[in-house]
């Protein structure tokens, strides 16, 4: 089988068919059936055909390259000497081409693409089946009771069913571009376009205050990790020439191989562009004394060993995750991920749980080997700080989209947290087990939601005799979460795996590292919090005595459509870790297939301090993996023990609780004050700047304006003057001159005819007379 | 110079073309009556034409030089002519305003006056 003909051709159908979809429905899908309903089937099948052709192309994969099932056989081997397996990389358009500098459309496939593909396209198929039930009520003119109009009525307004399966197909394409771009233009221009998608999803309720807010906010917070993001994609342009990830035939070395070269065992190094950027002041001395090229080159390995360059390749790295800190909602930006949830539940279980936010993890390990030790150290502390603040957050939170807000965003720390400390497997084998369950949580609250028309868990309880169904599915999600299963015989649902090799990293690498053992204890600890505050989400909704009898009464559960994609993404919750015998295949052994080869250790100032253990170890040690998953599982333990005394049993009211730890409840139900402190930091200065300038425009700009303007009228005023009186009057005096002969003259006018005769023979006359006396004397001369 | 001794030459012509001429005018000034006028404007123009016949007589004239043929003639003609449609205009003109007023007395065609 010829892969690098056939997996371009494959993944690029599964990424163009949304978008063919998209536009068909910008164009005619109004009047695609009763309220756009064939929209919804339209988008429906060509994500689903694009999830077929994803699995195509992972068969196709699997048929060259099989999974090792011993995983660490592989990771040993890649991490230590072989190259590892080639990606499949080229261009299909070239957008321009300046001298050497190249702008293409191109991909770049990998084990790591081809798994994207096939979670991405079959979460979102999930999803798009789920909304035909969950936004059924847009088919009809709806009436929106969280939108107030001006005069206290809710607002009424047409069904947009049509428009939602626009948006997630234009999300659909969005996403998958990312990721199967080939180099990082294309990444930005994806990585704005599914910002775009999230901003119009968010906004979806656009008649809601807090909706449109939420759109904005998340917009907004996002430029400014795409902001460093420019910065990133500058110091790489200018270092290295390229934008292209792998080595495009006919184009030079990508961005992987000049950071991590073949020829360097794949150790880092700075390249050579960025040496001599660094360096440009002696480059031009040199080409001052002597135009020798040669010359400059000969300088290049002394000055790299000088470290001429290195802060470029730390400024490109640090940029690069700036971007995804944004995207990811990393502290300092996780704020506007929670208030995200506005949008519609399937947009929240897809974009803002599943995929989207996973973007900017997936970005760091795709990016991975440009990190520098410094960069690692970064991510992996900003990591660490957002998965521990963001599940404290969540253990206080009532609303229940909220609580899975917040433990997508610490989920996503321990994603980072894993990359940061060298667990490249580990993080993205997070990734994928994360979305399958978080998208399974998220669609068991939308049904909750839908039965009960309410976000307050306060007003929920007992509702797994209503809803058996989605209270077992969502039973799934959390254990998957908690990291539940059976530690002696090493079996259990995904997150259990995920995990447990995070933790196990961190162990190993606070073993190599005694100063920074204390990630490990945060993690551990944020392990016992998730497991206490999903299971506080589960009992509070689901078990107990219904604690509103009327919201208790209306609820019921959910259509078939909406309990299929449940139960089929509660079995990718359960069994996404396990390893298949047959066919062989193994997310993880899968994964290791595109692990970037080397380590990033042994270049700049950190390497002395930090020391990225090889991720093999953390699973062939028993020493370390043996006991991180007895950690790993004792924390769970705990935070289920807990939830189940205080929400389960009842044992412990939760309310003395509360009472205990007021301030500390109030500082954690108040989000740590982060919204406030950023109102305080940034958003009132701005206001305050924008109120400033607006009254400048006011009071000068404008008066200078007017006072322009005033001017004018006055020189206006002046001319007409002139006009009226000098122009106008010599015009009006001849006018009445004239008139005051004419009135004089019309006596003459008689009409008498023998008057007229007399006057013309008189004139006859007095003519003649006339010219007789005065014929000699006015023609005497001649 | 006594005119009535001589022999008939040119100014007994325009002798008689001025009495006709002089008369017409007086015609022309004194009547109220739109017909007489009209009889008025015919003299005028009669005497007129016995100006354009003298001068254009050959034998009339001493000076052979200066004679101008039959042109005076042709033009005493040519105003008889016109004499006539003038009268046929003018006659029309009389009627209509007879129709209109009852009466041909000029005086009391005085409507257009300033």
């Amino acid at each position: 089988m010829n892969l690098p003909a056939l997996l371009p051709t494959l993944l690029g159908l599964a990424w163009l068919l949304p978008l063919a979809s998209f536009v068909l429905i910008v164009l005619w899908g109004k009047r695609m059936g009763h309220g756009g309903r064939c929209a919804g089937y339209l988008a429906t099948l060509a994500i689903g055909t694009s999830a077929v052709l994803s699995f195509v192309a992972l068969a196709a994969w699997l048929s060259q390259h099989p999974c090792v099932l011993s995983a660490h056989e592989v990771a040993e081997h890649a991490e230590h000497s072989s190259p590892p397996i080639a990606p499949v990389c080229g261009d299909w358009y070239t957008l321009g081409e300046f001298g050497s500098l190249r702008l293409t459309i191109g991909y770049y496939i990998d084990a790591l693409s081809v798994a994207m593909f096939c979670m991405v396209t079959l979460v979102a198929t999930c999803i798009h089946v789920y909304s035909f039930g969950y936004m059924h009520e847009e088919l009809e003119e709806m009436t929106d009771p969280l939108a107030k109009l001006a005069d206290g009525q809710p607002c009424r307004r047409p069904g947009r069913f049509y428009r939602f399966y626009q948006f997630l197909s234009l999300f659909c394409f969005s996403m998958l571009g990312l990721v199967i771009a080939g180099n990082l233009a294309m990444v930005f221009a994806f990585w704005e376009l599914v910002g775009i998608c999230s901003y119009l999803l968010i906004g979806f309720y656009i008649e809601r205050k807090s909706a449109s807010n939420a759109a904005n906010k998340a917009f907004i917070v996002n430029r400014v990790g795409d902001f460093g993001m420019i910065i990133g994609l500058m110091a790489i342009w200018t270092g290295m020439g390229t934008f292209n990830f792998g080595d495009v035939p006919g184009a030079g070395p990508g961005v992987f191989s000049q950071v991590r070269p073949a020829a360097n065992n794949y150790a880092p190094i700075v390249p050579d562009g960025m040496v001599a950027l660094a360096a440009r002041e002696e480059v031009a001395k040199i080409v001052a004394a002597t135009p020798d090229k040669k010359l400059i080159a000969a300088q290049v390995p002394i000055w790299r060993a000088q470290g001429y360059g290195y802060w470029l390749l730390v400024v490109a790295g640090l940029g690069i995750f700036c971007g995804c800190v944004g995207k990811s909602a990393q502290f300092p930006l996780h704020v506007w991920l929670p208030d995200a949830m506005e949008g519609p539940t399937p947009v929240s279980a897809l974009i803002h749980a599943a995929t989207m936010v996973a973007a900017g993890v997936y970005l760091v390990g795709r990016f991975y080997p440009v990190f520098t030790p410094e960069v690692l150290m970064v991510i992996a502390y900003t990591g660490c700080i957002t998965l521990f603040i963001a599940a404290t957050i969540a253990i206080t939170a009532t609303d229940i989209k909220r609580v899975l807000a917040y433990s997508t965003v610490s989920q996503l720390g321990y994603m980072m947290l894993a990359l940061g400390v060298g667990g490249w497997m580990a993080g993205l084998f997070h990734l994928f087990t994360h979305a399958f369950f978080k998208a399974l949580l998220f669609l068991c609250s939308g049904s909750v939601i839908h039965a009960t028309g309410t976000n307050e868990m306060p007003q929920m309880g007992g509702l797994w005799k209503k809803m058996p169904w989605t209270a077992g599915t969502m039973l799934v999600g959390c254990l998957a979460i908690a990291g539940a299963g059976v530690p002696t015989l090493a079996i259990g649902l995904s997150g259990y795996y995920s995990k447990d090799n995070i933790i196990a990293q961190l162990l190993s690498f606070g073993n190599q590292n005694p100063r920074h053992v204390w990630l490990f204890w945060v993690a551990t600890i944020g392990a016992s919090m998730t497991s206490f505050y999903m299971f506080r989400l589960w009992y509070m909704t689901f078990a107990g005595s219904p604690r509103n009898e009327h919201v208790y009464h209306h609820a019921h559960e959910s259509p078939r459509a909406m309990v299929g994609p449940l139960v089929l993404l509660a079995t990718l919750a359960i069994c996404a870790g396990w390893t298949l015998l047959w066919p062989p295949f193994a997310l993880q052994a899968f994964l290791e297939q595109a692990r970037p080869a080397g380590m990033a250790d042994g270049i700049g100032w950190a390497s002395s301090l930090v020391m990225h253990p090889a991720e093999h170890l953390a699973h062939s040690t028993p020493a370390i993996h043996d006991t991180a998953t007895f950690y790993a599982f004792t924390a769970a333990l705990c935070g289920f023990l807990l939830a189940t005394v205080i929400y389960g049993v009842r044992k412990i009211n939760a309310e003395d609780i509360r009472r205990q730890f007021a301030p500390l409840h109030s500082f954690l139900v108040h989000k740590w004050w982060f919204d406030e402190l950023y109102a305080m930091l940034f958003i009132r200065p701005v206001l305050w700047i924008s109120q400033m300038a607006a009254d400048f425009d006011r009071n000068v700009i404008d008066w200078l304006a007017e006072g322009a303007a005033r001017l004018v009228a006055f020189v206006a005023q002046v001319d007409d003057f002139i006009d009226r009186i000098f122009v106008d009057g010599l015009v009006n005096l001849t006018a009445r001159v004239t008139y005051a002969i004419g009135l004089r003259l019309r006596a003459v006018q008689t009409g008498n005819v023998r008057q007229y005769v007399m006057l013309l023979a008189i004139g006859l006359v007095a003519l003649f007379v006339l010219t007789t006396f005065y014929w000699n004397f006015a023609f005497a001369r001649m | 110079m006594d005119l009535l001794t001589q022999p008939v030459g040119l100014a007994h012509y325009l002798a008689v073309g001025t009495i006709l001429f002089v008369c017409g005018v007086v015609c022309m000034a004194v009547k109220r009556n739109a017909v007489g006028i009209l009889m008025g404007i015919e003299l005028v123009l009669n005497g007129a034409n016995i100006n354009f016949v003298a001068f254009g007589a050959p034998f009339l004239r001493s000076d052979k030089q200066f004679a101008i043929g039959l042109d005076g003639q042709l033009i005493a003609i040519f105003v008889i002519v016109l004499a006539a449609a003038e009268a046929a205009v003018a006659l029309a003109i009389a009627l209509a305003y007879y129709n209109n007023h009852a009466t041909i007395d000029v005086d009391r065609a005085d409507e257009l006056k300033g």
